[in-house]
């Protein structure tokens, strides 16, 4: 079925196909190692060196791994992954360097056309594949044995349904998870430290701590009590924020939830949940470092850029006895992403 | 006590009581708020003296002959000797132009004229002072415990291991690696330029401290792992192999592909 073609050059022959002309194959020009043997003594000396500098690349490896001991600074770390790793490149890239210059100078560079075999066997192939599978059906008899193919076919149909059973453990459904957060009414506002603190960690914030242009970042004084504090650390982490109230342009449903000028809200974006927490105390926009929506506090968080389309979920707070930042409630919506169960129920607040 | 029930119709009496009452509170103010927080008290009469003079001739264009600000810059009344000393002394003002934010360049003024300067503004109303070499020992600090404050609070704009990156309309968060420990410092205190405020009831100057420990820690710390690439994440890696990598691999395709001679 292969056959060995050399191109004709112009005068080969000239076939026509979808109205095109097929052109052939170039022709074929015989390289310089094809014709002077001192060339090809040459090329066979390259390849060898090639394969000598692998050889050399392998042996660095090994002296490197010994030379240059792992140490405890960085710095000889970068060494040792420095020395072995210039040995491992080299001696890939000679052996590979060589056996590619082996397969261009040397190994023999006629150009080959090995034609497609037709797609049906041949007739007698064929009557060969009928005879075995006509007499698969009589020994087994599932023509006549209804009974053994109908259970057959039942149990095969059946079969996938415990697939349901594994995918549905993909879940549970998160229920309410995504309409609460650990926010409720007295919660105390507290710094985040920048892990769960401990019990003698938890700092309440005062109103009189949040002066103008400030930002605190803020976890609930609760979040030790729920069993995945890092799990509802990511619901009700809260940007807090003081704006001279002049430059705010609050809602009139919203007067009260923020406290002289602090307003709290949401650090999780509405697009995919990153933490919005770039904030510009001159222009008052806060911006999202994945996506780069923008939304601006003075009015209540609207999105102004990006692809965001709700605005951050504000957080409503007032002041305690003692002075202490609390939240009103939880979140009046949902926090985070959007998704399509979202207008489906009311917050718990 | 006769003397004094005796002269308490007297004029003046109003004037004295006041000038008492106000030394008292301002008093106590300076005493509740702490060390960091400095009246014009560390700086002599000839100092503001002097710094107002700096002050008329090369700041009062912008923020006005008293700093009460103007159209083009704002008050600088209560912003404290910090923020002159951070805002001149890394040579961002005076500005050279407007733009979106003040750059970084030599420094105009001697440390002297600095201080002078910083002097003036403080003895305009209080606000943070220049920090105290306390709060810049490094080797007091605790780099762990910054580098959770600073994850928290710093890494979402200056990047984390504080290489800097960028915020809208060509703002930008500034690399921190080469900034000093008072730069630092003053820049928490006083928040420059778009970056927000963190006051000491926020990150204490001990928390500041362990912020700056932990920068130095990581930007003196050699990379392990080869070229940093500027430490600017995706970004910057994502260029590299885009750019030479692919350029790379399409170099040795042709290669591979290419006819011997």
């Amino acid at each position: 079925m292969t056959s060995i073609q050399h191109s004709g050059g112009p005068g080969g022959q000239v076939e026509e196909m979808n109205g095109f002309q097929n052109p052939g194959l170039p022709e074929h020009k015989p390289r310089i190692t094809d014709s002077s043997p001192a060339a090809e003594r040459l090329a066979e000396r390259q390849i060898a060196a090639w394969f000598i500098v692998s050889m050399i690349g392998t042996i660095w490896f090994i002296v490197a791994y010994f030379l240059f001991p792992v140490g405890d600074s960085g710095a000889l770390v970068r060494i040792h992954t420095a020395g072995v790793g210039l040995g491992a490149t080299v001696a890939l890239a000679g052996l590979g360097i060589g056996i590619v210059l082996w397969a261009k100078n040397l190994i023999p560079d006629a150009e080959v056309v090995e034609d497609r075999h037709d797609i049906a066997g041949s007739e007698e192939d064929q009557a060969i594949a009928l005879e075995i599978l006509n007499q698969a059906k009589d020994e087994s008899g599932i023509a006549r044995r209804s009974l053994i193919r109908n259970t057959l076919i039942a149990a095969v149909a059946i079969a996938p349904l415990p697939a349901i059973l594994v995918f549905r453990d993909l879940g549970p459904l998160p229920g309410d998870k995504l309409f609460t957060t650990l926010w409720g009414e007295g919660v105390k506002l507290c710094k985040d430290i920048g892990m769960i603190p401990e019990e003698n960690q938890i700092e309440p914030i005062r109103a009189s701590d949040v002066t103008i242009g400030s930002v605190f970042h803020v976890i609930p004084e609760n979040i030790r009590d729920s069993g995945h504090p890092l799990d509802e650390k990511a619901k009700a982490a809260v940007l807090l924020m003081r704006i001279d109230p002049s430059e705010l342009n609050t809602d009139p449903d919203r007067e009260d939830w923020g406290v002289d000028g602090i307003v709290a809200y949401s650090k999780v974006c509405t697009h995919v949940g990153c933490p919005v927490a770039l904030y510009e105390h001159q222009t008052h926009h806060l911006l999202c470092p994945c996506h780069q929506s923008t939304f601006d506090v003075t009015n209540h968080c609207k999105v102004i850029f990006g692809p965001a389309k709700r605005p951050l979920p504000q957080l409503p707070i007032t002041v305690d006895s003692e002075g202490y930042l609390v939240a009103q409630s939880d979140f009046r919506e949902p926090v985070g992403p959007t998704f399509w169960e979202i207008n489906t129920r009311e917050t718990n607040a | 006590m006769k003397l004094l029930a005796a002269r308490r119709r007297h004029p003046m009496a109003l004037v004295v009581l006041l000038l008492v009452g106000l030394l008292l509170t301002g008093g106590a103010y300076s005493l509740f708020t702490g060390s960091t927080t400095a009246s014009a008290d560390e700086y002599s009469a000839a100092d503001v003296e002097a710094g107002q003079k700096l002050f008329v001739t090369n700041c009062a264009t912008c923020h006005g002959l008293n700093a009460e600000g103007s159209e083009n810059g704002p008050s600088l009344i209560g912003v404290g000797a910090a923020a002159v000393d951070f805002q001149v002394s890394t040579g961002r003002m005076p500005l050279q132009m407007h733009g979106p934010q003040a750059q970084v360049k030599q420094a105009q003024f001697s440390e002297e004229e600095i201080a002078q300067m910083a002097g003036y503004v403080a003895s305009l109303g209080p606000g943070p002072a220049v920090p105290d070499e306390e709060w810049l020992d490094t080797a007091e600090g605790d780099a762990a415990a910054g580098g959770g404050l600073f994850r928290t609070n710093c890494a979402m704009c200056h990047n984390v291991v504080g290489s800097g990156g960028a915020l809208t309309r060509g703002k930008y968060a500034p690399n921190l690696t080469e900034v000093s420990e008072k730069h630092l410092y003053e820049a928490m205190q006083t928040g420059p330029q778009n970056m927000p405020i963190f006051n000491d009831a926020n990150l204490s100057p001990e928390e500041k401290r362990d912020i700056i420990t932990y920068v130095r820690e990581v930007s003196e710390t050699p990379s392990a792992g080869g070229f940093k690439l500027g430490s600017l994440g995706p970004v910057a890696e994502g260029l590299f192999i885009w750019f030479f990598g692919l350029a790379g691999v399409v170099g040795i395709t042709m290669w591979l592909t290419a006819r011997s001679k």
